[in-house]
């Protein structure tokens, strides 16, 4: 009996995976949809198993497929043909990476229940044990602000109160970030573990995972691997036999980027518009319902089995301390090869965009990669030898955010992404504070005369002075942080901007 | 009754954590958009004021006061997706659909989307319920 693989992940599906499915299954092979590997540029992609091997083809379309069926693809292996890619776990994008969040995706049904070991191992440390490995192994959080975990951890299991909840962050609005889905789609049981040991580790009894609306497919598999979480005892009363009672729910959002920032997060969970909160006190003092809170992306929650298993200091040995551990990068945008790339931390963008991306998908010049979402920072090809750790990147005036690299070619008008930046935080500006709501409109004004051609220096010194004031005046990063595409977008290529002033 | 039947929708809701919201997805769900009439039920249910209600109804995209069209066509818009042309894509649906982005046209609705995942496979749509990723013209030519 044949068995054939085909990922049920939201590229693949959006690349026809689902007619793909139905033709192998009509030829006679048990088919699984197993996650995505992350090679993006390759979905659908399949693998046909026989007695010994496992053997991918792809891209695949339904045309190509039933090609491939009536050539035999389910009784031999078809190495001849051009689809042919043998043992994906050998191919060069996938052997040179380094997972540990992702380890499980792609090899079977994200719904199959996993070998429960490491969390077993967790609930067998006291709390305190489990804190000062996380501070050990040196985790970050993969959200956006790279901020110490342990810190949240202790502050949250310190804090006397009646109720303490986890809440994680799976709202990925971040433009070129899919991380999060890929978890949630591929294996939801490693976020559900990561959040079990969490609650553990802090005392808190329920946890909420904020899924935006985006991604039905993450939704549909992660509702139901949370009821077979609980038919397993991974969650519920008495957790895999101990006597620790932990819960979890999925919670939708309703299209809102700023709920993406913990506070507005929050404020939506409680049933209200996603409007900040001024930080203090912060949530892991005082957070949902006023209840210490603490609030991780997905990426952070599911780094933490890895890190029961490796121990804290083989963690914090990969990478480059105090960037340590390894990060799910994201190739995306204008690229030959874009997915999923977890490494350690301390990986060239050149090896981002020319080893792994092999460059740009329309084979024109790179111009510039976004890095960090739509408030990251636009860098040109003389930063490409950048390492990507947090300090390093903070050095050029960039962060890593939720690791997400958008590559552009030489069609880019950067001062258009600058426009776009600001319009961005016009649409998304939860509105609470001024030098937000009104600087993103003035400043997309500005720069529509820049592009227009009418500006002169007199609207250069207005986007000077209102980055300054957003920069310095926002009350949360929505703001504080747009001016980072627009300035890094004008420092680095100016002749997009200047150009256009009158003489 | 719309009133009786709306309410059978709002009212499992009301004790949840942020239940109002799960409450809203539902109407949306059902009614395919939030009716004027629906304001006031689900204010009374969540103890709200009806103000309240249109100002959670307009600080989230996914909740509409409109009929939708037969067809919504969700563009992303987001920069991952503009770096493989989202624009030009955006300029011919909105020739071959006679509409604007954010308007209605006869039959159908370009909405714009900041982001569907699809990022190392854009342009990224959603075609009513149906994600496509490398979108084009051709390929919703030929609705597959
Ligand atoms: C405008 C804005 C949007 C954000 N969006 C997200 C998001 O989509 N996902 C996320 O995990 N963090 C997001 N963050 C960061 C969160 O506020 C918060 O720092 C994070 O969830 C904490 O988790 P971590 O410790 O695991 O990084 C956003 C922040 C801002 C200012
Ligand atoms: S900076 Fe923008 S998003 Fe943040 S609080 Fe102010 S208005 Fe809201
Ligand atoms: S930017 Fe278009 S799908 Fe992510």
């Amino acid at each position: 009996m044949t068995i054939a693989y085909v990922p049920l992940d939201s590229v693949a599906v959006a690349m026809e995976a689902n007619a793909v499915a139905a033709q192998l299954a009509e030829a006679g092979a048990t088919v699984i949809r197993n996650g995505s590997r992350g090679l993006a540029w390759l979905e659908p992609l399949i693998e046909v198993q026989d007695e010994k091997d496992r053997v991918a083809y792809g891209p695949v379309t339904p045309e190509t497929v039933a090609e491939l069926i009536s050539d035999g693809v389910l009784h031999h292996q078809l190495i001849r043909h051009p689809l042919y890619i043998g043992s994906i776990e050998n191919h060069d994008f996938l052997r040179s990476q380094h997972r540990l969040v992702f380890d499980r995706v792609g090899y079977d049904s994200p719904v199959d229940f996993p070998d429960p070991t490491d969390t077993l191992n967790a609930l067998a440390m006291s709390p305190d044990a489990l804190i000062d490995m996380i501070e050990t192994s040196g985790l970050r959080g993969r959200g956006g602000a790279g901020f110490p975990a342990h810190i949240k951890w202790r502050t949250v299991r310190g804090t006397e109160a009646p109720a303490k909840y986890l809440v994680c962050n799976a709202d990925e609005g971040d433009s070129g970030t899919f991380a999060d889905r890929l978890l949630l789609e591929g294996d939801p049981f490693r976020l559900i573990e990561g959040m079990v040991i969490a609650g553990y580790a802090t005392g808190a009894k329920l946890g909420i995972v904020y899924l935006r609306s985006e991604y039905p497919v993450a939704k549909t598999i992660f509702l139901q691997a949370l009821e077979i979480a609980r038919a397993r005892n991974l969650i519920g009363r008495n957790v895999l036999g101990s006597d620790f009672d932990f819960d979890l729910e999925l919670f939708v959002g309703a299209g809102a980027y700023i709920c993406g920032e913990e506070t507005s997060l929050l404020e939506s969970l409680e049933g209200r518009r996603g409007q900040i909160r001024v930080k203090p006190p912060v949530p892991a003092i005082s957070g949902l319902l006023s209840m210490p809170t603490l609030v991780h992306n997905v990426i952070s929650f599911a780094s933490v089995p890895a890190i029961v298993r490796l121990g804290g200091d083989a963690y914090r040995d990969l990478g480059v301390a105090p960037s340590s551990g390894t990060m799910s990068f994201q190739l995306a945008g204008n690229v030959k090869r874009g997915g999923l790339i977890e490494v350690p931390f301390g990986i060239t963008l050149r090896e981002m965009v020319e080893g792994y991306g092999q460059g740009t998908l329309s084979g024109r010049p790179f111009k510039t990669l976004q890095i960090g979402g739509p408030l990251g920072a636009y860098l040109s090809h003389q930063e490409l030898d950048t390492p990507l750790t947090y300090e390093a990147m903070t050095d050029i005036g960039a962060g890593i955010g939720h690791g997400g690299l958008v590559i552009f070619d030489d069609t880019v008008d950067l001062a258009e992404q600058a426009r776009y930046a600001f319009e961005f935080c016009e649409l998304e500006s939860c509105g609470k504070c001024t030098p937000c709501r009104i600087g993103s409109v003035r400043g997309k004004e500005t720069m529509e005369q820049i592009i227009g051609g009418r500006a002169t220096d007199r609207e250069f010194n207005m986007i000077d002075d209102l980055c300054e004031v957003m920069d310095r005046t926002s009350l949360c990063q929505m703001g504080g942080m747009t001016p980072i595409p627009v300035r890094s977008a004008m420092e680095r290529f100016q002749q997009d901007f200047r150009h256009r002033t009158k003489p | 009754m719309i009133e009786d039947d709306a309410r059978t929708h709002i009212l499992p809701h009301q004790h949840k954590l942020g239940g109002v919201i799960h409450a809203l997805h539902d109407l949306m769900r059902v009614y395919g958009y939030i009716h004027e009439e629906h304001l006031p039920i689900v204010a009374d249910v969540f103890n709200n004021s009806v103000a309240e209600v249109r100002g959670l109804v307009s600080f989230y995209e996914d909740f509409k006061t409109h009929i939708p069209a037969h067809t919504t066509i969700r563009v992303c818009q987001a920069e991952a997706c503009q770096a493989v042309g989202s624009r030009q894509l955006t300029k011919e649906l909105e020739t071959f659909y006679r509409t604007e982005l954010g308007h209605r046209g006869k039959d159908v609705e370009l909405e714009a989307v900041y982001c569907l995942g699809l990022c190392a496979s854009g342009p990224a749509i959603q075609f009513n319920d149906r994600l496509i990723a490398k979108a084009s013209i051709e390929k919703l030519r030929v609705p597959g």
